[in-house]
């Protein structure tokens, strides 16, 4: 039995980059660093200085009574698939044939923080009656179920910094399967709190580059140090092919496969040799029905350590063989956006189905010495056109825990 | 100190709409919380929280079922 096409109908975002999916994917073209120093006083008892602040705030786009009772991860979720699905065409669907599956790879971490800190200061009875609802990891999934009125049932997986990419990958396997027709999928983080960054500075994980905010997330750069925390949201409409033609919806991509395995190698260092990044690719493109010469792109997880980035691009000459991987055009988007966790996955699907739609590449900013080991072409300096024709693109996506993550979209 | 049943009532609008948004002009003695402002459960836990802190009144949980309109909190804090 053949697989149900899927396709991509409506695309919404808030980064560090912008408030909306033009603005982010303007300022992608562009070369600009969402990055700057945190305001907070907090800052200065710490190792880094400085994060991926989100753009637009809520509160210009939520009113103070129902921002009060969501937690940040659900408040950037709903505004990024509130344009999602305005981006869609917001279309008629019977409430059982749609579905959600919207992540986040740390939950509810700052209300948690918030209401410990009222709790110690002010007792049990000042705690909020919402902080349940609002900590909860799937408060995200079950929010914007809820502003949509989605029934076909409402997912939240988790596998930290890929958490989104595997939420894109099951909102497939859910049309597929045929329990939705329509599924709004994606991923969200706000955990710029003191301690989350103690917590990944005390891993040495963090760049500390805070001389040069900007310039702090350099994947594949000899002068990497570490990755930089971002906060913010990417949410897609996906949709079946057919649902899409029947209601004459434009379509930016079709979402063509997933791969999804695990190194099992060590809880947070990914596998030194790649086998478990090469196997999503291969797996991603062997459910996508491609083959690797069909990959003009690869918008990798490259998330500017020093071991992850070219490790990656090993990975990806593994998967691809070859001659693929001598032509295949890579760009990180983090380089800009900072690392948005379990936001980054869906953002960076996003930024591959456009690159794909409106045919450029983005360029990694922030490469002044390309670290030699890097084994295939980095897409550098300025935004570089996409080759026309069939076309096809992977983002790939991992976390802590040894979860890979590898989509493949297809120009259509 | 006792409070005036228009000190209490102008009080608790501004409660009302800091917690679910509703004009005070909207709240008004004879409306029901649950049926005429929409408001939940979990809201009322909030208010009545933040009516102790505006009157220095506590509101036990056993009583806070029983007061349906905004003229029975009133009354209670009143009493």
């Amino acid at each position: 039995m053949s697989k149900t096409d899927v396709v991509v109908t409506g695309l919404g975002a808030t980064t560090p980059l912008g408030g909306d999916v033009a603005t982010t994917w303007s300022a992608l073209l562009d070369g600009r660093s969402g990055v700057s120093m945190l305001p907070e006083e907090w800052h200065e008892s710490l190792p880094v200085h400085f994060a991926g602040r989100i753009a637009q705030e809520p509160s210009e786009k939520l009113p103070r009574p129902r921002l009060r009772r969501l937690d940040r991860t659900q408040q950037f979720a709903l505004i990024a698939a509130q344009e999602a699905w305005d981006h869609a065409g917001a279309p008629e669907i019977d409430p059982v044939r749609l579905g959600v599956v919207v992540s986040s790879g740390i939950g509810g971490i700052l209300t948690i923080l918030e209401q410990y800190d009222t709790f110690r200061e002010k007792g049990w009875k000042r705690v909020s009656p919402f902080t349940v609802p609002m900590l909860m990891p799937n408060s995200p999934s079950a929010a914007v179920a809820l502003e949509f009125t989605a029934r076909a049932g409402a997912h939240a997986p988790v596998s930290a910094c890929a958490s989104s990419a595997e939420a894109v990958g099951d909102a497939v396997e859910m049309i597929r399967s045929g329990r939705a027709d329509v599924v709004i999928a994606g991923g969200t983080e706000a955990a710029l709190h003191p301690l989350n960054i103690a917590s990944f500075a005390s891993m040495r994980a963090l760049s500390t580059r805070n001389e040069d905010p900007e310039g702090a997330s350099r994947p594949w750069d000899q002068g990497r140090d570490g990755f930089v925390m971002g906060e913010g949201a990417g949410i897609l409409v996906l949709e079946s092919a057919e649902h899409a033609a029947q209601r004459g919806a434009k379509v930016y991509a079709q979402a063509a496969g997933v791969g999804y395995t695990d190194d099992a190698y060590d809880i947070v260092q990914p596998d030194p040799e790649g086998r478990g990044q090469a196997r999503a690719i291969s797996e991603a493109l062997k459910d996508a029905d491609l083959k690797p010469a069909d990959i003009a792109h690869v918008n990798a997880h490259a998330t500017s350590t020093p071991t992850g980035d070219v490790g990656e691009t090993r990975a990806i000459r593994t998967a691809l063989g070859d001659a693929a991987a001598d032509s295949v055009r890579v760009t990180s988007t983090k380089s800009m956006t900072g690392h948005l966790l379990g936001g980054a996955g869906a953002v960076e699907s996003i930024a591959t189905v456009l690159a794909l739609h409106e045919g450029r590449i983005p360029a990694t900013i922030n490469i002044d010495e390309l670290d030699p080991e890097t084994a295939v072409d980095i897409v550098r300096g300025k935004s570089e056109e996409m080759p026309a024709g069939d076309v096809a693109a992977l983002n790939e996506s991992f976390g802590f825990g040894g979860h890979n993550i590898a989509l493949a979209f297809k120009r259509t | 100190m006792a409070h005036s049943e228009q000190e209490i009532l102008a009080g608790l609008g501004e409660i009302v709409e800091e917690i679910v948004g509703t004009e005070p002009s909207e709240v008004t003695p004879e409306k029901s919380f649950v049926d005429d402002l929409d408001i939940d459960s979990l809201s009322m836990v909030e208010i009545a929280v933040a009516a102790q802190d505006k009157f220095g009144v506590e509101i036990p949980d056993d009583q806070l079922k029983d007061l349906k309109t905004v003229q029975d909190v009133i009354n209670y804090i009143q009493k």
